[in-house]
Formats: C-alpha cells, structure tokens, sequence
C-alpha cells in the first residue's frame, strides 16, 4: 500500500471525476422549496448554485395593482415564519410618506408584538437547526413556545400566522387586557422554562458543537461585502442592529443588548439568535412596564377607518368607511426605502408613489437573497453534510426570498 | 418629524460631502422625505459608486430595485441603495437605462450585487455589463418576457396545470373567466383626463 496521498477517490483503476447532484427542491432540509445544484468531489463542496424561484408568486406585480391596504396581507405571507416584521416595514413606509403620527400605545404595541414575532422566529429556525444537525427532542420542546406564540397572535388579531395586525396609522384593534397579562405571565415562567431547558441539550453538546463550530465562517469584510445583515452580521463580529442603531417607533427607549459573534461560524449563528430571544423577552417586558393607556391608531379619517360603533351613529364615519374601503387613501408622490430589523435581517421596502390610491412600485428587500447567494463562499470545501447547517444557520423562508 | 419609521443622519453635511466626491459625474441630488437621493450618468456609475464606497464610507448595498414609467425616455430606473454602518445614514443612487443600453455591473465593488443584477435583468429585461452570470433568477426555467414591466399584464400569458393525459406539466395560453377589471379612482371633479362614459359630447364643447 502506498503512502502517496491519492488525488482523487478511485475505483480500481477508474479515476471518479467531480459530480454534479441535485439537493432539493422536496427536501426535509431545504427549508421550503430551494434546489442547490452541487458539484461534489467525493463528498466534499466544490461548488454550489441555488436555484430560487419556485414560489415566486409575483407579489410584488400584485402589490401594483393593489390599494395600500388591500396590499398588506401580501407582507404576512412572504416570510410566513415571522408575519407582523414584514408588515412593519411596509406601514413604516407608508406612514413616513405620508408623515403620519401614530400614537404612543400603538407604537408600544408594535414593538411588542414585532418581539413576539422575533421570539417565535427564532425559536422555529433554533429548533430546525438542531433537527438538521440531528437532534429530535429539542426541536419539539421549542415547537410548544412557538405555538404559544401562535396562540397569542390569535388572541390579538384572530389569526395565528397571517395577523394583517399593522395597519398604515396603527394598529387593526387593541388587545384585551388579559391578553397582556397571560404574556407577560408566559414570560416570566413558562416561556425561559421551555427554552432554557431545550437548549440545555444542544449548547454544550459535544455532537451540536462537533456539526457547527467552525463550519461556514465569515469574515467581517465578507459579511460587509455581501450585504449581510441581521444575526448573520453580528455573528460575524459587527454590532449592528438597525433597532438601536436607526430606532423606529419607540425602540429608541428600549433598553437592550446586542449580542456578537467571536468566529462567524454556524455556531456563533445559533447563539446570537439564543441570545436575541432573551433580549427579545427583556424588550416585552419593557413594554409592559411602560405601555400607556390611550388610542391605538392615529385620529386622521383620512387614512385611518373609524370604529364600528362610531359608524351606527355618525354619517360621516360612514362616508369615511366607505371611501376608505373602496377607494382606500391617496399617499402623496415620492419615494421612500425604509429598513428595519426583522428577525432574519435588514426587511427593506422600496415604496414609489405617484400619488394615487395604489403603490407604483413597491419593491421588497428580502433577507434571504444575500444571505443565500453567499452560501456558495461558505460551504466551498465543507461537507455535504454542513450544507444542511450551513442553510439552518442561514434562516431563510422561500416566501420572502422568492417573493 | 412626526412619523416613526427608522430614525438616522440624514443632514445637510452629507450632501455637501456627497457632491463633493461625486463631482460632475452627479447629475442632480434631492433631498426628501429625509433621505438623499443621487442621481448619476450611467457612464460613470462605477466611478461615482467606487467614490461612495472609499470617500463616503457608504460600505454595504443593501438592494437593487428597478422601476419602469413607460412615457420617460430612458424608460428604466435602477436605484442601488447604500448603507453606512460607520456613518449609521441611507443613500440611494438612481441610474436610467433604456432595454437595449447595459448598465455597468457593480458586481466587482460589491459581490452581492450578482443577484440583485440577475434579479432586475429578469424582471425588467436590462442588461448589466459586466456582470458573468446574467441568468433570470426568479421566473420559471423557458420563462420568457419580463414580468415587472407595467405593459407585462398581471395575469401573465400563459398558465401550468398537470395533464393526467400527457403525465406531464402543460404551458397552456391564459384564459380567464371574468375579464381582468381595473378600476379608475380619478374623480371627475378633480381633473380628470378623459371623457367620461357618457359625456362624450359635452367633451367635444
């Protein structure tokens, strides 16, 4: 037996070439529908091209032929995993074009209930990233905070995914009291409970830690450079967080920690997302603390519908109804890119307006497409086995990235 | 200010800085809604962004959207938005470009631009130059046309349906059921452009 090392794995005297394999689109692991066209020597990454597309709905072509308001739900069903961040970047937009004022509670209720999306999130992509890697009983631990969280989106909006919560001015309605009193109960026992004890299994495990640490680093200048943002920015080493560092609403009085990546790697992924779920728990906390009583829309008639009640009485609530639900509100010409930080990352909406009841382009950011499009640096000469961490550490949902 | 959408430094400073760097290569600069917007010749769009990246520190770009307004000439708008993550500001760089006039790719500034070039190539048919890897990104494999294009109909041309027949996906023409309504919400009372159904006569005074 020779000790030479051998170029490539052989058969007898058949040298095997590079092979190209298909990973996905029905793949467990592929998060959705994503097809990676690998080319694999023996099992090692050298090259890796996703496919995108196949739950390309036109959204975007949709949202042109759409008033601003009939135009919303179409947010909550881009990243289905996280349905009132989406929302939030398109009201945001709406409202700066619009220079609308929206009242203290319904701000804190924003910011509450955008938590609350970013914890069932994150704990969603925590738990299919340990089942990637392998492990089975956390993932249905996490799976019983998420439907916790479900559950208190339909207490709040009636829905438990597609809530249509935001709206342009506020909020669609308030919130029972007992509602806020059941969550903030849920974190204070139940919610660090579930939690803490599912990634008592997997942080120190010596298997976890075998399949992510040091798999797909990335530098600070490749985070930078292909756009990254999000956990995947701060894994990497940049604190960088648009709800501290360009506050909306009333993040500016939150007081929070931005948790940093050491390496890069899957690893520091993973943990900056644990992290951001406490931090996410502190933030609710706060805004119970200090949510004032008060409207939960703005007043202006124009763009805002009134209450059911107002409307047996008032000929004019009527009229506004009507109007408002018909023709919808005209948004002054202009264009605007307001960002803000949802659980994957930057959720970017380009709005142009010309002026009337429907947007004129309304272009969405999507975290995905830079995070994905970077997987080809990251996996090149790992294992197929960590392109499956790899891709669970990305966090990526087809509804937003193929739009 | 009054709304809440993200806060950031969007000041009077930045835009002296900003048309100083770019020079003559800047065609126009606007400053609304508290977010600068740089307009520059498509020409030198590698130059003003190399400029933006090294003297204004505007390292990431974050997105590449395409607009279409069909009366202008050139017809296509390509806004690149940057971010400072030193300077914590926003700008966005607007370019025009006709279907038959490539844009400079900026893939070799920023490597992320590849997709966000494939992706407004596919929706909008414009080509970057430069750029290696200008395949359609979003639409089907065969797909052809480009769908964001505002005379590309919503319903698009053509349908797909399984045929248990032939086993197979079928491309079929699009039929519909009801005709495809769009309603007009100009108010006759504000100036509309048109003759109303009707008061054709009363138009011709």
């Amino acid at each position: 037996m020779s000790l030479t090392k051998e170029i490539a794995p052989t058969t007898g005297d058949q040298v095997i070439e590079n092979y190209t394999i298909n990973f996905g689109p029905q793949h467990p692991s592929a998060h959705g529908v994503l097809r990676l066209v690998m080319e694999l020597d023996g099992e090692i990454v050298e090259r890796l091209d996703p496919h995108i597309g196949l739950l390309h709905r036109g959204t975007e072509k949709l949202i042109e032929h759409k008033t601003y308001l009939q135009a919303l739900p179409y947010f909550d069903r881009l990243d289905y995993a996280s349905p009132l961040a989406m929302e939030y970047s398109y009201v945001l937009a709406i409202e700066k074009l619009l220079d609308l004022q929206v009242p203290l509670r319904a701000q804190y209720l924003r910011v509450f209930f955008a938590e609350l999306t970013r914890i069932s999130n994150h704990v969603l992509n925590l738990a299919h990233h340990i089942m990637d890697v392998g492990a089975m009983t956390p993932p249905l631990w996490m799976y019983e905070a998420r439907e916790d969280c479900l559950n208190f989106f339909e207490r709040a909006s009636g829905a438990r995914m597609h809530c249509a919560l935001f709206r342009p001015g506020g909020l669609h309605q308030d919130v029972p009291l007992r509602l806020l009193a059941d969550i903030g109960d849920w974190l204070d026992d139940r919610m660090p409970r579930l939690f803490e004890e599912a990634l008592k299994l997997v942080v120190d495990n010596r298997i976890f830690k075998q399949r992510n640490v040091d798999i797909g680093i990335v530098s600070k200048e490749d985070a930078v450079k292909w756009g990254f943002s999000g956990p995947m920015i701060r894994a990497a080493g940049i604190p960088w967080d648009l709800r501290k560092s360009q506050p909306y609403d009333v993040y500016g009085l939150m007081e929070f920690d931005v948790p940093v990546g050491t390496k890069g790697d899957c690893y520091d992924r993973f943990m900056v997302r644990v992290e951001e779920v406490r931090q996410s728990m502190r933030i609710m906390k706060q805004c119970l603390r200090d949510m004032p009583e008060g409207p939960i829309a703005s007043d202006d008639r124009k763009i805002v519908p009134p209450k059911r009640a107002e409307m047996k009485s008032s000929m004019e609530a009527l009229i506004h109804h009507f109007k408002l639900y018909t023709e919808g509100f005209k948004v002054p010409a202009g264009s605007v890119y307001v960002a803000t930080e949802s659980p994957k990352g930057e959720f970017g909406v380009y709005l142009v307006s010309d002026g009337t009841n429907k947007p004129y382009r309304c272009k969405i950011r999507p975290t995905a497409f830079s995070h994905l499009q970077a997987m080809d640096f990251m996996t090149r000469g790992h294992m197929l086995a960590d392109t499956t961490a790899i891709l669970g550490a990305l966090d990526i949902v087809f509804g937003e990235c193929d739009r | 200010m009054s709304h809440s959408a993200p806060r950031y430094a969007a000041d009077a400073g930045e835009v002296e800085a900003i048309t100083k760097a770019l020079g003559k290569d800047m065609l126009a600069l606007d400053h609304a809604n508290g977010e600068i917007v740089v307009h520059v010749k498509r020409g030198e769009l590698l130059d003003c962004m190399m400029q933006l990246r090294d003297t204004c520190d505007y390292q990431q770009l974050m997105e590449i959207a395409g607009v279409d307004w069909p009366d202008r000439d050139p017809r296509f708008e390509i806004v690149y938005c940057l971010l400072s993550l030193t300077k914590n500001n926003r700008i966005r760089v607007h370019v025009e470009t006709n279907e038959d006039q490539p844009v400079p790719s900026v893939t070799g500034i920023w490597p992320v631009a590849g997709w966000l070039e494939r992706e407004v190539f596919d929706m909008y048919g414009v080509l970057f130059e430069g750029n290696t890897d200008l395949r359609r990104i979003l639409t089907d494999y065969g797909f052809t046309g480009h769908p964001q294009r505002k005379d590309f109909p919503l319903t698009g041309y053509v349908e797909l349906r399984y045929s248990e027949e032939h086993k197979r996906v079928m491309y079929e023409p699009v039929t519909l059921a009801q005709d495809f309504r769009s309603f007009d919400f100009m108010s006759p009372w504000e100036g509309a452009d048109y003759i109303l159904p009707g008061d054709e006569k009363g138009a011709q005074k």
